[in-house]
């Protein structure tokens, strides 16, 4: 019994990460019953501060090999401190913007810290999955909080028409990456990562058509081409706090849960799988990189770059090389603080009082608000992957990942995705610049500018230093882990 | 004639195809959508216990409980975005969720 008691004693220090959040989450639905809304600041303070220190923690202490817990049902290694790492970051800066932005309208509500919270323990959960069980429950933990933070705001039906999209087509590929875990159980007589690996023998039948609806379930978390027309919809209806919520963390985590499917169980069946994640990856940069040029709305121009971005990071993925995941977790590592950037950005786009969020609103923003438009124009270039800045290094990395895998053809259209791509990013910025200017936009606040500022300051290769140390990390995460 | 694991797949293929077809196709309401989500589960569900039976191994009825509760927990969150859809519209008709072109 004792010896029981220390193993499960040991689990839980492994999980600290984890409990700090559902504890905080717990904790601050009795504080919200008790002191109701007026507890919303404290709680969107504490709550940021609570994912960074589980942030730091899962990414100081990783162990050396890795560690499976509660009875091999969640694993810790390397690769899962490194992604927890970025998602706790990305959560507490969205959650910062998330409070800034309803201190404005007047719609602090205690449940938004508690719902990011319960979003973020299921992202957590996914990084670490290591049974199909854990993988089940970390997702659907973190779509269903997403379901409710997409509808936040009761009285508008545009966020309740996301809300309710979102969980239609949501539920729809809970259903499909379902359907395949049951498959791949049946056909392997396990639910155990470790067991399945040893079970897949080069695969069968069932087997591949588990694993293809699972990673179709999978692709549609991560917004990848065809399964992201709930992407723009989404991106456009929800808050936009909750939009750059959405465009960050989950992101991370579905795309490190796909890796850790495809490299730790479903090794054996690398050219099966090889297929598909090419398939995806090169609609992804298609379908994002044209549809973009039609959009009038930022929040929908940002709904596809992050599709075309999410192939981007699929294309070292699709090599199957263990360098091809590192690329991909640097690539998602320098593009997600752009992102948030740009969000930011897009939350101080008042006018009036009221919040914009049209191109054109944009319009010659430079003559107004010079820092404003100087950031924006920084972080857009990034993502365009215009040579000094991250942006073109984070590409730089997946495209070479790509071509050593074999997949040159990829990394061409690639290219040529990036160049369409570049022309809706300076659409933006050319409005900015050289348009005349329309009315004035207030002038931004703190947070969105600091948020702004780290975001373009981490955009900038004054830290060519800091990149080589990313990569390195990334690599040795991947190393220790596969 | 015996009812072995092929039997059970079918079935469960059947229901999960009925269901898929009963989200895309209906034009209708979205409790009917709502219907259909709960035919997909409830078939993996099927699929699920069959292969545990079949494969003499509990963890396949662990999951399908799993499945269960959270089927539950989706139900319901996803009526309460319902009835905050139906407030804001006044209506729950399929064609009509197009605010949003996408």
């Amino acid at each position: 019994m004792s010896a029981q008691v220390s193993l499960l004693i040991s689990d839980l220090s492994w999980a600290q990460p984890e409990l700090y959040v559902a504890i905080f989450a717990l904790a601050g639905v009795v504080l919200g019953a008790v002191f109701k809304d007026g507890i919303a600041p404290f709680l969107g303070i504490v709550g940021a501060c609570v994912f960074v220190a589980a942030g730091i923690w899962a990414f100081k202490f990783q162990p050396g090999d890795a560690v499976a817990l509660f009875n091999g049902s969640m694993v810790v290694d390397s690769f899962a401190g490194f992604v927890k790492g970025i998602i706790a970051f990305c959560a507490a800066a969205t959650l910062l913007l998330g409070f800034d932005h309803f201190s404005k309208t007047k719609e602090q509500r205690f449940e938004f810290p508690i719902m990011t919270a319960l979003a973020v323990l299921g992202l957590f959960v996914m990084a670490s999955a290591n049974d199909l069980i854990t993988l089940y429950v970390g997702v659907e933990l973190q779509s269903l909080a997403s379901y409710v933070l997409a509808a936040w705001r009761r009285d508008d039906a545009k966020s309740s028409e996301a809300g309710l999209k979102y969980f239609v087509l949501g539920a729809i590929s809970s259903g499909l990456l379902l359907f395949g875990a049951s498959y791949i159980y049946g056909f392997t007589g396990s639910l155990r990562f470790t067991e399945i690996a040893a079970a897949t023998d080069g695969g069968g039948f069932g087997l591949l058509f588990g694993l293809v609806l699972l990673i179709c379930g999978l692709a549609f978390k991560i917004g990848a081409a065809p399964f992201h027309m709930w992407t723009p919809d989404v991106y456009e209806g929800a808050p936009t706090p909750v939009t750059a919520l959405f465009s960050a963390a989950p992101k991370m985590a579905a795309l490190a849960l796909l890796a850790r499917v495809l490299y730790e169980p479903f090794a054996g069946m690398a050219d099966q799988w090889k297929q598909v994640i090419v398939a995806l990856s090169a609609l992804s940069m298609a379908v994002g990189s044209v549809a973009a040029l039609l959009q009038t709305n930022m929040k929908r121009l940002m709904a596809y770059s992050s599709i075309a971005n999410m192939g981007f990071a699929l294309m070292p993925l699709a090599s199957g090389t263990p360098d091809g995941a590192a690329a991909a977790l640097v690539y998602m590592a320098i593009y997600l603080p752009t992102t948030i950037g740009v969000f930011a950005l897009i939350l101080a786009m008042r006018r009036d009082g009221a919040f914009v969020e049209s191109i054109d609103d944009l319009a010659g923003l430079a003559s107004r608000r010079v820092l404003m438009a100087s950031l924006m124009t920084a972080l857009l270039f990034s993502l365009a992957g215009i040579p000094p800045l991250a942006g073109f290094w984070g590409k730089w990395v997946a495209f070479k990942a790509a071509a050593e895998g074999g997949l040159v053809w990829l990394a061409v259209l690639g290219g040529v995705a990036a160049v369409v791509a570049a022309a809706y990013y300076l659409r933006v910025i050319a409005s900015m610049w050289f348009k005349p200017a329309g009315a004035a936009l207030q002038a931004p606040s703190g947070t969105t500018l600091t948020t702004a500022l780290i975001g373009a300051a981490l955009s900038f290769p004054i830290l060519v230093l800091a990149l080589g140390w990313l990569e390195t990390w990334a690599r040795a995460a991947v190393a220790a882990s596969f | 004639m015996e009812i072995g694991l092929v039997h059970y797949l079918i079935v469960a293929a059947a229901l999960f195809t009925i269901g898929v077809f009963g989200i895309f196709v209906n034009r209708k309401n979205v409790i009917i959508i709502l219907m259909s989500i709960e035919l997909v589960l409830l078939s993996v569900n099927i699929n699920l216990v069959a292969f545990s039976a079949f494969l003499h191994d509990i963890s396949g009825q662990i999951f399908a409980l799993m499945v269960l509760t959270v089927a539950a927990a989706e139900a319901a969150v996803g009526l309460a975005i319902l009835v905050a859809y139906f407030r804001n519209r006044g209506g729950i008709a399929v064609e009509d969720i197009n605010l949003m072109k996408g």
